[in-house]
């Protein structure tokens, strides 16, 4: 008498379209870690003098980096807007016998996201 | 009218004769009103009385007829046939446990990581004798932990969750949201007795947060709820035990 315990195959993930978006959202975190990266780069390029920022942002606007850049933009989307949304999950706030509703929890993210895009849009192009 | 069938392909394992399982198709009787379960109880009267698998109330309570309905955890007792028919059915033991014979699984380490959580009411000097009446509890205390309580252990979350399978050590879905279920509760003080396994290596700290727990869960407890509320917490305790003095005590 043996118990059959079957194989996870190497493909699980594929196999439900929520764990395919959970392994996306993980996989975001190689790329928005990539972006930082390039990020500090840069401003060690910057602490070094215009010349060296300067061939460094000629770098930037090669074909692959840009396509790097849409490509992490894309992830760091999918990463910001799945966290959001799963914020009410982690946060149970009550009021006597009612939860708040989850757009309560949700709306003050994105709304936070607006406020400080439009702070540093406003620092960066301001001229 | 010709009477309508519809086919089941049933996973079958034999523990005596060892070798893999495989599937065995039966064409069961068509009824709208049918579910997997009436199929499966149809099959095993008038067809092969060989085929093995649990099932007690039929109507979503008891929790044991849970199994893989074409890949998916669900009760069979609430699986209807129309929303499958005419295609054919695939029935399997529920994922990630081991099966004892056809679809009937090995839940012992289920229920032994229910037990480690200690799913009962702690108080710490012990409880108060009966004649000093009941621990009173208002609506709002209750309403804090009634959905986390609604769990009838049926183990589908366990199914659904690609760390338990990843990771067998994992407490998983529904020992965690029965520990929170209590941790909840205002009559209870075994929230740091129950940190011990919810907090440890094994505990709320391999949740990944996929999610796929509370999307099958028959009766919506919301486990990956319960996990992340609990990993919070638990990130409270640590920044208290840091930064307060005396650590938050």
């Amino acid at each position: 008498m043996k118990p059959y315990v079957r194989p996870i195959s190497a493909g699980w993930w594929l196999k439900r379209s929520s764990y395919l978006l959970f392994l996306l959202r993980e996989l975001s975190s190689v790329f928005v870690a990539g972006y930082v990266v390039l990020f500090l780069l840069m401003i060690r390029q910057l602490a070094q003098g215009p010349a060296e920022y300067e061939a460094f942002m000629a770098a930037l606007r090669s074909p692959l980096a840009i396509l790097f850049h849409i490509v992490a933009l894309a992830f760091a989307l999918l990463h910001t807007i799945t966290w959001f949304n799963l914020t009410p999950k982690a946060m149970a706030v009550w009021r006597g016998e009612e939860r708040l509703p989850a757009a309560m929890m949700i709306v003050p993210n994105y709304v936070g996201w607006v406020v400080v895009s439009g702070v540093i849009a406003w620092f960066v192009l301001r001229g | 009218m010709a009477n309508k069938t519809i086919r089941l392909e049933i996973l079958r394992y034999d523990p005596e004769k060892g070798s893999a399982p495989r599937f065995q198709n039966y064409e069961a009787p068509y009824h709208e009103e049918w579910v997997v379960l009436d199929a499966i109880n149809y099959i095993k009267d008038q067809m092969d009385g060989t085929l093995a698998y649990r099932w007690s109330c039929r109507m979503g309570v008891c929790g044991s007829c849970g199994m893989m309905i074409n890949g998916t955890p669900k009760l069979s007792c609430a699986a209807f046939l129309r929303d499958y028919y005419p295609n054919p059915i695939r029935v399997e033991p529920l994922a990630n446990f081991p099966i004892l014979r056809d679809l009937v699984i090995q839940l012992d380490d289920f229920m032994k990581k229910l037990v480690s959580i200690q799913p009962w009411i702690i108080r710490k000097e012990g409880e108060k004798p009966v004649k000093e009446g009941e621990y009173l509890q208002t609506p709002a205390q209750h309403a804090r932990y009634k959905d986390f309580s609604m769990c009838i252990n049926c183990m589908l979350c366990y199914a659904a969750c690609p760390v338990y399978g990843l990771e067998p050590h994992f407490v998983g879905p529904a020992a965690i949201a029965l520990a929170q279920r209590y941790n909840l509760d205002s009559r209870d003080e075994g929230r740091d007795i129950r940190q011990e396994v919810v907090s440890s290596h094994d505990g709320i700290w391999q949740c990944t947060f996929v999610g796929e727990c509370s999307v099958v869960c028959p009766k919506h407890v919301d486990p990956a709820g319960a996990i992340q509320q609990a990993k919070l917490a638990s990130t409270m305790d640590w920044y208290k035990s840091l930064l307060w003095p005396w650590g938050g005590k």
